[in-house]
Parts: C-alpha cells; sequence; structure tokens
C-alpha cells in the first residue's frame, strides 16, 4: 500500500473514533408558553427550570447512560398558549426532530391534550402545573402520564382545613365571601369549593364570578367587603390576583383570613405589594429552610438571574431530576424502560423523596402564607416544615 | 349607586384612554390600527421597566412618551402605511390592506415585547385608598380619569379650535375634498396617526399603575378600543368619550348590581343595540 493511503486510513480511523465518542446526545423537547395569556406564569415556573436543568446537566458532563456520557440538545418551541398549535409541535418534536425524551407541558389543559400523542410515540410525561380531580381516569387510559401537584380537591382542601381552624379558634364566623374567575380553571375550584365548604357548616355570602381579564374589580371587592364575611377566597388567576390584591388593599378589606389562587406565589406579587399583602395566602408554597430547596434556589437565580416562584418551580426542577435519574438507573433511551423505571422506582430530588403510586406523586405543597417578605409553605401534603398560619392584619 | 356613578367613570377614563388613539387612526388616516393594543402595551411596558429599574414616576415616563411614541408612530405611518395608502384604489381596499398590515405588525410588537421581559408588569404606583364624594377608590385610577380628560379636552380644542385641527376633521370627512381645498392629505394623516399613536402609549402607561398587563393582552384591549370608536362614531373625540361613559358606568353598574360575570355580555349587548339602531355611532356621520 502506498504511504498516503496508509495515513488516509489511519486518519479515517482516527476520526471516526473521535467521533463516535462525542455522539452521546440526548435530545430533550421542550413546548411551552412564551406568548400569549399563560406565557406570564410559564416565564416564570416553567422555562428558568428548564434552562437551569440543561445548564447544570451539561456542565457536568451531561448523563451516564449505560456507560456512555451524553449531553442534553434543547429543543424548544413556543405554543403561543395555543392547544392546537401545541399539538402540531408536538407531532413535530415526535416525528420531525426525533426527540428523546420531552419536558411535560405547562398549564392542565395542556397536559390533557398531549397526552394522547406523547402516549402514542411513548414519551413519559412528568406533568407539573396539571391540577384535575380525574387523575385515576387520565392515568388508566394514558399510563405514560404522571402527576405531581396534586388534586383539584386536595387544592381546596388546603383553604378548608384552614378555614375550619380559624373557625375554631374564634378568628372567623361561618360566613365566607368567595370569587372565581370564570374560566376553566376558577370554576371547577369554585364548583368543588361549594361542596366542601357546605359540607363543612359554612355559608358563602357573596358568591360571585368574574371574566378573566376584567379591568375593574373594584365592584366585585365592594361586594365582598359588604357582605361583612371574615373571610375572603378567590380561585383566581395571574391578572385578577395582583387586581383583586389591589382592590383589597384600597378598600382595606376587614378579614381574617385572605386567599387568591394562582400566581400569589410570584416573587412579583411580594415585590408589587410589599408589606401590605404580608399574612396573604395563596396556591402552593415552599420550605425555604430545607437546605436542598434552598441550594436550588440559590443556584436558579444564579444560572438565569430569576428567582424562582414559590410553588411549582421547585415541582417543576424536580421532575426534570426524576426524569434525570430515571434515565441514568434505567441505563437506557429506550423510552418504555424509562417510564417502567419511574413507576417502580423513588426518587431524590429538592422536594425531597419522590415516588409514584398509580402515577400520582402524592408530595405537594397546597397552601402558601407571605411571611415577612417569604411565601412560606403552610399546608400540603408529605410535606415537612410547615409553618403557622397567621391572621391577616390590616392592609398596611 | 355612588360607588356604582365613581366606580363606573373612573373605568370611563381607563377606557376612554384605550380608544381615543385609535379614534384618530382609524378616523383621520383611515388605518384600522390592529396593533393599537400592542401599542397601548409598550407604553405600559416602558412604565414597568423604568419604574422597576430605574425608579423612575410613570409620570416623568409618560413625558418621556410624549416625543418617543410621536415619533416612532409617525416612521410606522411613513414607512409602513403610507406604501399602502398610495396603492390602495379605494377606501375598502385600504381598510383591508391596513387590518392585514397592522395585523402583523402586532405580531412584531409582541415578539420584540416577550423578549424584554415575557412576564407581568406587576408593579404599583400611588396605589394608595382616596375618598372621594363617598366612594373609596384608589389615587392612581383617579390619577388616569384626571389625564384621560385633560387629553380628551386638549385634544378636543385642537380639533375645533385651531386651523390644523380644522383640516384634520375636513380629512376625517373626505380625503378627496380635503385635497382639493389645498390640505396636505398625507402629511395630517401622518400627524394624526402619530398623535393617536402617542395617545395610545401614554394611556397605556397610566393604566399600567393599576391594571397588571402582559406582553400578550394587547388585543382584548385593541377589541374594547374598536367597540368604543364604533359605538361612538369614527372620527369625533366626543363620541370615544361619551361611549367610555356609557360602557365604564353600565359596565359598574352590572357588576355591582348584577352580576360580574355579566360585564362582557352587557357591553356587547350595548354595541350591537347602537350598531342596530344607529350604524354610525352616536356621533358618526350616516354613511351615503
Amino acid at each position: 500500500m502506498r504511504l498516503s493511503s496508509v495515513l488516509a486510513l489511519v486518519a479515517a480511523g482516527a476520526l471516526s473514533a473521535g467521533v463516535a465518542l462525542a455522539d452521546g446526545v440526548i435530545k430533550l423537547g421542550a413546548i411551552a408558553p412564551k406568548t400569549g395569556p399563560l406565557a406570564g406564569g410559564a416565564v416564570v415556573t416553567q422555562w428558568p427550570n428548564v434552562k437551569l436543568w440543561v445548564e447544570q446537566v451539561n456542565s457536568r458532563g451531561g448523563l451516564n447512560v449505560g456507560g456512555e456520557m451524553m449531553s442534553i440538545e434543547l429543543i424548544e418551541y413556543d405554543d403561543k398558549t395555543n392547544p392546537g398549535e401545541h399539538i402540531k409541535l408536538a407531532q413535530r418534536l415526535a416525528t420531525q426532530d426525533k426527540v428523546d425524551f420531552i419536558v411535560a407541558p405547562y398549564g392542565t389543559g395542556f397536559n390533557i391534550a398531549t397526552a394522547p400523542i406523547y402516549g402514542k410515540y411513548d414519551y413519559p410525561m412528568i406533568a407539573v402545573s396539571a391540577i384535575t380531580d380525574k387523575m385515576d381516569e387520565l392515568t388508566a387510559r394514558y399510563p405514560n402520564l404522571f402527576f405531581t401537584l396534586g388534586t383539584t380537591t386536595a387544592f381546596v382542601d388546603g383553604v378548608k382545613e384552614i378555614l375550619v381552624e380559624q373557625r375554631a379558634a374564634g378568628e372567623i364566623g361561618n360566613e365566607v365571601a368567595m370569587v372565581n374567575v370564570a374560566d376553566a380553571f376558577g370554576i371547577e375550584l369554585a364548583d368543588r369549593a361549594r361542596e366542601l365548604f357546605a359540607e363543612e357548616g359554612f355559608e358563602i355570602v357573596y358568591d360571585k364570578s368574574y371574566p378573566l381579564g376584567t379591568p375593574d374589580l373594584s365592584p366585585v371587592m365592594k361586594g365582598a367587603k359588604d357582605s361583612g364575611a371574615k373571610a375572603f377566597v378567590a380561585w383566581s388567576y395571574p391578572p385578577d390576583s395582583f387586581g383583586l390584591a389591589e382592590q383589597a388593599i384600597i378598600e382595606n378589606l376587614d378579614v381574617n383570613v385572605y386567599y387568591s389562587a394562582v400566581a400569589t406565589s410570584f416573587p412579583a406579587f411580594g415585590n408589587a405589594y410589599g408589606s401590605k399583602i404580608n399574612n396573604v395566602l395563596g396556591a402552593g408554597g415552599t420550605n425555604v429552610d430545607d437546605p436542598k430547596i434552598a441550594e436550588y434556589r440559590k443556584a436558579h437565580e444564579e444560572v438565569t438571574g430569576a428567582v424562582p416562584d414559590y410553588w411549582a418551580s421547585a415541582n417543576t426542577y424536580a421532575a426534570l431530576q426524576i426524569l434525570e435519574q430515571a434515565i441514568v438507573g434505567a441505563g437506557t433511551l429506550d423510552r418504555k424502560v424509562v417510564t417502567q423505571y419511574i413507576k417502580d422506582n423513588s426518587f431524590d430530588t429538592v422536594m425531597g423523596d419522590l415516588s409514584f403510586k398509580n402515577n400520582f406523586s402524592n408530595t405537594f405543597w397546597s397552601v402558601g402564607q407571605w411571611q415577612d417578605g417569604v411565601f412560606r409553605g403552610v399546608k400540603g401534603s408529605n410535606v415537612d416544615g410547615a409553618a403557622k398560619v397567621r391572621l391577616k392584619d390590616g392592609w398596611k | 349607586m355612588l360607588d356604582i356613578l365613581v366606580s363606573g367613570l373612573l373605568l370611563s377614563g381607563t377606557y376612554a384612554l384605550v380608544a381615543m388613539g385609535l379614534n384618530l387612526q382609524y378616523g383621520v388616516a383611515k388605518i384600522m390600527n390592529l396593533a393599537n393594543g400592542e401599542v397601548l402595551v409598550l407604553g405600559a411596558l416602558a412604565s414597568f421597566w423604568l419604574f422597576t429599574t430605574q425608579n423612575l414616576s410613570p409620570l416623568i415616563t409618560v413625558l418621556i412618551l410624549v416625543p418617543l411614541s410621536f415619533i416612532g408612530n409617525w416612521l410606522i405611518y411613513k414607512f409602513l402605511m403610507l406604501p399602502l395608502v398610495r396603492r390602495s384604489k379605494s377606501k375598502g381596499a385600504l381598510e383591508v390592506d391596513s387590518i392585514l398590515s397592522t395585523f402583523g405588525m402586532s405580531f412584531i410588537i409582541i415578539g420584540i415585547m416577550v423578549s424584554i421581559e415575557g412576564g407581568f408588569f406587576a408593579y404599583k404606583y400611588l396605589s394608595h385608598p382616596i375618598e372621594i364624594i363617598g366612594s373609596t377608590t384608589s389615587v392612581n385610577r383617579l390619577m388616569a380619569f384626571v389625564l384621560a380628560s385633560i387629553i380628551a379636552l386638549m385634544l378636543y380644542v385642537w380639533l375645533n379650535v385651531s386651523r390644523q385641527g380644522m383640516a384634520v376633521r375636513a380629512v376625517s370627512v373626505s380625503n378627496e375634498a380635503a385635497g382639493l381645498v389645498g390640505i396636505n392629505v398625507v402629511a395630517v394623516s401622518g400627524l394624526a396617526f402619530a398623535i393617536g399613536g402617542m395617545v395610545t402609549a401614554i394611556g397605556g402607561a397610566l393604566i399600567s399603575t393599576f391594571i397588571t398587563l402582559d406582553a400578550s393582552i394587547g388585543v382584548v384591549y385593541t377589541m374594547k378600543a374598536l367597540i368604543i370608536v364604533i359605538m361612538g362614531g369614527v372620527g369625533d373625540i366626543r363620541g370615544s368619550v361619551i361611549a367610555a361613559v356609557i360602557l365604564g358606568v353600565v359596565e359598574t353598574a352590572v357588576a355591582t348590581l348584577v352580576d360580574p360575570g355579566l360585564t362582557l355580555a352587557s357591553a356587547y349587548f350595548i354595541f350591537i343595540c347602537v350598531l342596530l339602531l344607529r350604524p354610525q355611532g352616536l356621533f358618526g356621520r350616516p354613511t351615503s
């Protein structure tokens, strides 16, 4: 053989060996709102955690999949808060981009809408922002779908427990003022709350709904104030959680228990109102004193520049940790094997030790409270470090 | 009763701020600006960003927005809208073209805003309670109402007293006739478009002090502005103001006396009634 061809062979051999070593890439697909009505929430809770986790994994050299180190390649799309658009993009992720795994969508409706298509391609969906009472039915139909943030009933139960406790302590009476946003989320929660509150002997003396995006919530707040109830509960979405708080401050609402649902746990909520919303209750919660959570929050701020929310942010990160440990534990990118691994094992996450029973992880916070600038968890399931519920004491 | 009146009037201040700009752009420049809501949100974003990063009062942001939004909107008219105006052979064609063009523009603006701030523009300014004739409200809403009234008054005076305002009114009646009497229709249209955009951006900055907006909510405000402009009659500021008052008071009355869930229904119900009984709007000219 001529020298040049021998050299060429050797070079080709070396090159192909080098290429084989660097070949390990796990394609991860993530579709969530970056524009549209739910973008405000997804930008706080979902996207930063995806970015944080991918960066951390890649800086460690990637994941060890059966002896081979594989880095994560993130493919992200904006679903514009449109379910039709999301399904189209999910199809693209599965068939065109051929991703190995996906990050579960943001929003209950989106998780349920995409369960069939992700199920068809065997993608495990570790859903976080998906709260429903129909989990048994859904997981029976879609065995690839996992839930981690609790049921609608648990969501309402947290509030109900606080009302019962405060009534027993003589701080509130039987009267409750309750409002909800006229969207599937608010309506479902209000319906469930009416049942559960009535069971405990509470009387809902002011019971109104308002359209999403109502610019002037003062009639609603004035009505609640006039009812004289010492407890106020709002099954609200981000814009109205902010709006209702503002109105409560203006009207100096005289209640001992004030709860608004989504976005109360956002750092922006605390920043907008400062000390005035001290002792306001809201959906979610977290235990900032837990060392794992504290470490996670610090890393989140350093890497993404944003403060995580005090609710689903930690769960979103935990879901990605579960995916990581399942891939590493199963030692393969075979999605069926990884899905089975998720069902059969427990995982060490920032939310503690998580495991699934019937595809449901029963470790989550349901109610939190702003206490001196920190939104602490006060009610939850299988979580430690619940702070004591304080009474609302004026709006200064 | 008093609560309804006061809250309703304050709400109409918000609605007037949202609608006056579109009235000028559609009534005079004949541009159905579907990106109107996005310009409103741009003003809100400016206010939010300057308040949270530089601790700048939204009132100062409003002063900064006056020249900035005027120039910005004038440039949009000159480079994006004028080619359409020159090209269209009929008023209908211009409307369709401007709808399509501004619709596309709204997505560009949303994209830019999302890249600056994808979350909620959550801040509060002057959120102190104040009592007016027995009803409590917040200082920021009152301020928005007062400024809306001042802007409406200034626009009305300018349009009806000044010579330039007369030219603007002439163009809103008829482009051809105005051109025949020596009015530079293009220059006047550009001026009206720019002023309309400026009023909208200022409105956005003011309402952001008490309404939590985000990059994607512009379309809701475009729709509200559209109702008010059509209801009040295209081209007349008085119409927008009266329509805003009717809408604000009725919505508040329905929310207090019946159910807050019916506010949208009542707004659109009035809209349909006006269209059925007086299609040109309250102050509009009957179409020939």
